[in-house]
């Protein structure tokens, strides 16, 4: 007869969790390998004819300096935080006025013929940088589900976790995230999917895994860590809409002439130089973009 | 707890030494270039904070007197509040400097036109002759009841200096709010006091020995019949 020391038994708990138990240790390995293969995972992108000649701001000042509000109200806050962001598996749903809604894994958007813009990047507090995003035109992702003519404008959603976003605890803001653009914004070859950064996927601090760069508007405007696209017949009231009608309008272009009510807008400190520069109309692209306003009254939609 | 000469010069000197740690700390930032991404905005924040933090600890100079008993609690007041002052001029150089690099234009339009600069560079502008005054010649030739309304100018400069921060905020108040709270309870305690008393007075408690006499007239009704 074997002789079986108390020892060597498994407990009943342990016996009946062993699933769990596979299941995590499972997950641990992932996650020991998926961050270090997900910050070294670098991506082919050609080279975007629609990049400005500008020298891009240091990855570093671009990675540890922003706004990501749910994590943090302060410049860089949110760099630590982030961290705890799960960005794998992720999935976004395309949906709304379309004819085909669609579920997109990130696996599948990586795959997409990706170009690296250089972009000029404003936000609405003053401060400005120059990113070599890399990414997808958004029109590629809305031709994929087939627009319905009705649809007039589209909506962003950003991932929202309470658990580990403490300005969605304390209710800064009435989350999810949310933003907005005019169908034909949205359409415009200009307004990218960002999907990387210097070449790498793109860091959680800046809005892994994807994220909406629109370089003619004001920051705030690009929403981060996307989970829902839905095209909708009427303006989205985005979220600080919700908040500050009266200081954060719809459009949001970058425009020196119509000041926030608190602060000029006339001027911007680039990170990383010391004198300021003077603030060009739409952001610098009013070549490609001013005529989506024509006629429009830009003071009264700010 | 009283404390003699030698020990209030060692407070004192060490009290300098720590009033002067922010702006080191500031410098040695700025050497080895680590201050962040936008330098000049850490250094603009952190004058603005040690402005307010000093300016608050002046406020609890005589309520800590008060409730401690510490008299030499008030001898440390004069430095806190000239360090308070130090720190503005340097959050307002910082400003006029490295933020708008000397264009006047912009200057005045900023503070004509934007009301957190307005109401932050009026907090600034008061201090000035609160400053200047922080001297035994002025009390003396201002003479001590006129100093003491003068110097209380420090309370719409704290209230002034929180709503500067209040409205630069984007959107999150709750570090201006603990100023706010801070401020409001210091002042709020000082009018407690007053109220006090005044009800004190009433009562007589601080009525002088003899009461004040009624000089009144006497008219006569009626005539006296002789």
């Amino acid at each position: 007869m074997m002789h079986i020391l108390p020892s060597e038994i498994t407990p009943a708990q342990t016996y009946f969790d062993r699933r769990k138990f596979i299941g995590a240790a499972g997950a641990l390995a992932l996650s020991g390998l998926l961050p270090a293969s997900a910050a070294a995972q670098s991506l082919i992108a050609r080279k975007s004819p629609l990049s400005v000649l500008e020298t891009p701001t240091p990855r570093d000042d671009i990675v540890n300096y922003g706004n990501f509000l749910e994590f943090a109200s302060d410049k860089h806050g949110h760099v630590e935080r982030s961290k705890l962001m799960a960005v794998r598996p992720w999935t976004v749903t395309v949906e709304g006025l379309v004819a085909k809604p669609r579920r997109f894994a990130i696996e599948d958007l990586l795959k997409l013929p990706l170009e690296e813009r250089i972009y000029r990047h404003r936000c609405v507090e003053g401060w400005s940088m120059v990113v070599p995003w890399v990414g997808f035109p958004l029109s590629a992702l809305l031709n994929q589900v087939e627009p319905l003519g009705n649809a007039k404008y589209v909506e962003f959603i950003s991932h929202v976790d309470p658990a580990i976003m403490p300005n969605v605890r304390r209710q800064l803001l009435d989350w999810p995230y949310l933003e907005g653009l005019r169908m034909d914004e949205a359409l415009h070859p200009l307004t990218l999917i960002a999907v990387g950064l210097y070449g790498e996927v793109l860091p959680k601090p800046n809005g892994a895994p994807l994220r909406l760069v629109v370089p003619w508007k004001y920051g705030y405007k690009s929403a981060k860590s996307i989970v829902s696209i839905r095209l909708v017949e009427h303006p989205p009231n985005t979220v600080w809409m919700k908040a500050v009608p009266d200081e954060y309008g719809f459009y949001a272009n970058v425009n020196p002439g119509v000041d926030h009510p608190r602060w000029s807008q006339a001027k911007e400190r680039r990170i990383g130089e010391f004198f300021k520069r003077t603030t060009l109309p739409f952001n610098g692209y009013a070549d490609q973009v001013a005529s989506l306003y024509a006629g429009m009254d830009l003071r009264k939609f700010f | 707890m009283s404390i003699s000469n030698g020990q209030l010069a060692a407070i004192k000197v060490a009290l300098f030494l720590l009033c002067l740690l922010p702006l080191a700390w500031l410098g040695w930032g700025a050497w080895q270039d680590a201050l962040g991404p936008n330098p000049i905005e850490t250094i603009q924040r952190d004058l603005g904070i040690w402005t307010l933090n000093l300016l608050v600890a002046t406020l609890c100079v005589t309520p800590l007197r008060r409730m401690s008993g510490w008299a030499w609690l008030g001898r440390l007041r004069r430095m806190i509040g000239l360090f308070a002052f130090f720190y503005a001029l340097l959050h307002f150089l910082g400003y006029v400097w490295l933020d708008q690099f000397f264009d006047w234009n912009a200057i005045a339009k900023d503070i004509f036109k934007r009301p957190f600069i307005t109401v932050g560079f009026a907090a600034f502008v008061l201090l000035i002759p609160l400053a200047a005054t922080s001297n035994r010649f002025a009390i003396k030739r201002l003479g001590g009841r006129r100093w003491q309304t003068l110097h209380r100018a420090v309370y719409p400069i704290a209230i002034f200096g929180v709503i500067h921060y209040w409205w630069l905020v984007k959107r999150d108040v709750a570090t201006p709010a603990l100023y706010a709270l801070a401020v409001l309870f210091l002042l709020g305690l000082r009018a407690l006091w007053r109220e006090q008393e005044r009800r004190e007075q009433l009562a007589g408690k601080y009525a002088p020995q003899q009461p004040p006499r009624l000089r009144s007239r006497i008219i006569p009704i009626v005539s006296r019949r002789d």
